[in-house]
């Protein structure tokens, strides 16, 4: 983050003084936000409560996160939950070989500071005078949420996929969610110089504990609709055709509603636009659908099912795009 | 007893009723328009009530969450309105469809009443013609007779909305209450004076005005019920459901009906899903206290075996592994499609189970039922094995021949079946030697403890081999034995 101490503490809270302002400050950095999106960024702030993102994979829910850093030019905390995420690895750790080598030199310099003392009592007087030096900040290593909270001018901090974390971990999450605050044993609670705003996204691999949810916001952000998709193709492959990028959003919103494995997101959709520019082409025809089909589907049963009705849908997609077929 | 023709306030409630709570120090917005002078205004509370009984969890907590939200975004937008609280209070795919449709329901009344008033407004009151008014809600002072021959639909319905809100229509809980609700919305518009007054008109021989006035009131009943079925589904569809699914749960399996099988699929998804996160954390289990010496030595040799890490011993659970035997025989048919339901939705939560169903014989169905939709599973193995007459002892050998290698002492074995082998052998030692092998045998039966041992049926025979043999029939039995079995496991 360029210059975090000088940023005055209201500019993220200026660019969020409305609704439509986080819209187009979201568009400006590349995200094309749906309304229920925008409004959730909103009252994030106004209400300094996370927001829980939920949604199919690929939709954009780790892409919502980044471009809110962006827009709100604030560092982006990162943290990545899998089984067996523990507190040390969340929050904070001790940097046993500093401590280790600290131990080392004291033990030479011991006898200088305690030679003068004849009792053991009065030793260990001299010893308490020097207060905890193992367990103070200087040995604390910190790690994504103990950073997300010290960092000066405030972060975005994003839980990324807290469903694949352990029941434990998310119960762990509460205090920090809520107040933001955490509390290290041997120092105590630590706040938040600056409120972060946090997002948590899950693919509701399993179900999320109540406690958690009421804490948040909850977002669903489902596959957005054609114009929307529109939008979001044209501001991601700016260098696509118009008659193409209709076409092709009109056939990825029929291929949804197959009998599909894995539905096509909307990440998908952009590597294909992407695919299709590359290869130059100027419209949809089933020979080229069938050769890139590998980029939207990623099951080879979903690609059997979608290769028997790709001439139709390309036909259909041309209608709706109108285009003549 | 006067009303103030308000609409149901959209706009910010002027009654100030509710306790002056003290307003949270939130960021101020420009231009944020109508925001209630309490922190709680009584739509919102009403609505959180109809969210509530529609069946989506509202917290107390929430519902602070949601006031402030309101207090943040305002009343003026119904958009943004329905996307704030949505995120407020909706926390599932299914909570939030939910929502939807109890705002849209909720706020379209809201709009109606609003819009009458809107029309009604600059009216002035007509002169008042001899009827005595007795009605409570008066449009204006006029009395519910004439505002029937006026023909004043706009006033009507107002005066409507404001009997209904006083006769508490918020509490109806269930349909048989419609009649009740409707009669005291008349009464309290004051329909007994109406009446009275179209005696008098037969009286002073106009019977055309009376006729009307007959025709009339007859309409005003229809839009009176109409109201409190609207009402109802508003208020009270949470609590018809829970109650019906109440019953469900404890039904006999076999006497359900078609029309409820979409209803159990879904508690019998829940039932799987809550035992599956109930013992699925009790897999790996820190033992307190334990040091693991051997490990903590490894794992600070860095430091010099200066122990800065400690290792502590762990339990590992196992997952337990269960073998379903099914039986999909014409005697259990209609149970047999729950249990297959029931299969399915196991397979779901317990990675390590495998499936049988059998009937005259016995085939695997672990990869129907991995691989398909559940209607299509059960379907699928009922047309190849299904009602057919069972022969047990068959089904035990095609079992031993095929599985019973892959049967440790480690292994849970459930029979599902009314071991009625239809006189056939029921070769009893085959599941002597299958308890010899397995950790233990349970038999479910859907049959009565009475009928037992009656007929064709062989369960004592069966019964001194198996480690529990119980009575199963309905959701609540089964999801017991379930909850039992994981237990142990862990």
């Amino acid at each position: 983050m360029p210059d975090a101490g000088v940023a005055p503490a209201g500019s993220a809270a200026h660019k969020l003084a409305s609704i439509e302002a986080v819209e187009l400050g979201l568009a400006s950095v590349g995200y094309i936000p749906s309304r229920q999106i925008s409004t959730a960024v909103y009252l994030a702030q106004h209400l300094q409560k996370p927001i829980l993102v939920e949604g199919p994979a690929g939709v954009g829910k780790t892409e919502l996160a980044k471009s809110v850093a962006a827009f709100l030019d604030l560092t982006l905390i990162r943290m990545q939950c899998y089984e067996g995420l523990d507190e040390a690895k969340a929050l904070y750790e001790w940097k046993y070989g500093k401590q280790l080598l600290y131990t080392q030199i004291l033990k030479d310099k011991i006898g200088d500071v305690i030679g003068a003392t004849e009792s053991l009592p009065a030793a260990l007087d001299k010893l308490h005078a020097f207060g905890d030096i193992f367990f103070s900040h200087q040995f604390l290593e910190p790690r994504p949420l103990l950073r997300a909270l010290q960092q000066p001018g405030g972060a975005v901090l994003l839980i990324d996929e807290i469903d694949k974390s352990d029941q434990e971990f998310e119960a762990f999450l509460l205090e920090i969610l809520s107040d933001y605050q955490v509390t290290i044993p041997e120092i105590g609670s630590v706040h938040a110089v600056e409120t972060p705003i946090v997002l948590l996204t899950s693919n509701s691999t399993r179900d999320l504990g109540d406690a958690l949810k009421r804490r948040c916001l909850h977002l669903h952000i489902g596959f957005p609709d054609a114009k929307l998709e529109g939008r979001i193709i044209e501001s991601r492959v700016p260098g696509i055709e118009k008659s193409l990028r209709r076409e092709l959003v009109a056939f990825v919103q029929q291929l949804r509603t197959l009998d599909l494995k894995k539905l096509p997101s909307v990440s998908e959709t952009i590597d294909w636009a992407r695919v299709l520019v590359l290869l130059h082409a100027a419209a949809l025809d089933t020979e080229m659908v069938h050769d890139t089909l590998n980029v939207l589907l990623k099951f080879e049963a979903d690609i059997e099912v979608a290769n028997k009705q790709i001439a139709t849908l390309t036909q259909k997609a041309r209608q709706e795009a109108g285009l003549p077929g | 007893m006067s009303v103030d023709t308000g609409p149901l306030p959209l706009a910010p409630s002027r009654k100030g009723r509710g306790r002056p709570e003290p307003e949270l120090p939130l960021p101020s917005r420009e231009g944020v328009g109508g925001r209630g002078p309490g922190l709680t205004s009584e739509p919102l509370r009403q609505f959180l009530q109809a969210a509530r009984s529609v069946g989506i969890r509202v917290s107390a907590a929430e519902g602070i969450d949601a006031a402030r939200a309101v207090q943040v975004v305002g009343y003026s937008d119904r958009t943004v309105l329905k996307d704030t609280l949505s995120l407020v209070l909706a926390k599932t795919p299914d909570e939030k469809n939910l929502f939807d449709e109890c705002f849209d329901l909720y706020f379209r009344r809201d709009s109606l009443a609003q819009e009458d008033e809107a029309t009604t407004d600059p009216r002035a009151p007509t002169v008042q013609s001899g009827f005595g008014g007795e009605g409570s809600g008066g449009g204006g002072g006029r009395s519910l007779s004439q505002m029937l021959l006026d023909d004043d639909r706009a006033a009507l319905a107002t005066a409507m909305e404001a009997a209904a809100r006083e006769s508490g229509i918020q509490n109806i809980r269930f349909f048989t209450q419609k009649n009740l609700y409707a009669r005291r919305i008349l009464d309290r518009m004051g329909l007994r004076q109406v009446e009275r007054d179209m005696e008098a008109l037969r009286k002073d021989d106009q019977q055309v005005a009376a006729d009307r006035l007959e025709n009339r009131i007859e309409a005003l009943r229809d839009q009176a019920r109409d109201l409190v079925e609207r009402n109802l589904l508003l208020f009270a569809r949470g609590e018809t459901e829970k109650f019906r699914e109440e019953l469900l749960k404890s039904a006999r399996l076999s006497n359900l009906e078609r029309r409820d099988l979409e209803r159990m699929r879904v508690l019998v998804r829940a039932m799987a899903k809550r035992l599956a996160a109930r013992y699925a954390k009790t897999r790996r289990r820190r033992l307190r206290g334990h040091l693991d010496a051997r490990r903590t030595l490894r794992k600070n040799m860095g430091w010099g075996g200066i122990p800065f890490v400690t290792v502590w011993k762990q339990k590992r659970i196992e997952k337990p592994r269960v073998m379903v035997l099914c039986d999909v025989s014409g005697s259990v048919a209609a149970m047999a499609q729950f249990l297959l339901m029931f299969l399915y939705a196991l397979n779901e939560a317990l990675k390590d189970i495998r499936s049988f169903a059998f009937a005259g014989s016995l085939i695997e169905v672990s990869d129907i039922l991995e691989s398909e939709p559940i209607e299509t599973a059960i379907a699928k193995i009922m047309q190849a094995m299904g009602f057919g007459s069972s022969n047990y002892g068959n089904s035990l050998a095609d079992f031993e021949d095929g599985w019973m290698r892959l049967v440790s002492n480690k292994t849970t074995i459930i029979i599902l079946g009314d071991a009625r082998g239809n006189r056939t052998d029921p070769r009893t030692e085959i599941l002597q030697r299958l308890s010899q092998r397995a950790k233990r045998i349970i038999w479910l039966n859907p049959e009565f403890r009475s009928a037992w041992g009656t007929g064709d049926s062989d369960m004592f025979r069966y019964k001194p081999y198996c480690n529990v043999v119980t009575v199963c029939n309905t959701l609540r039995h089964l999801e017991r034995v379930v909850s039992d079995l994981l237990k142990d496991a862990a």
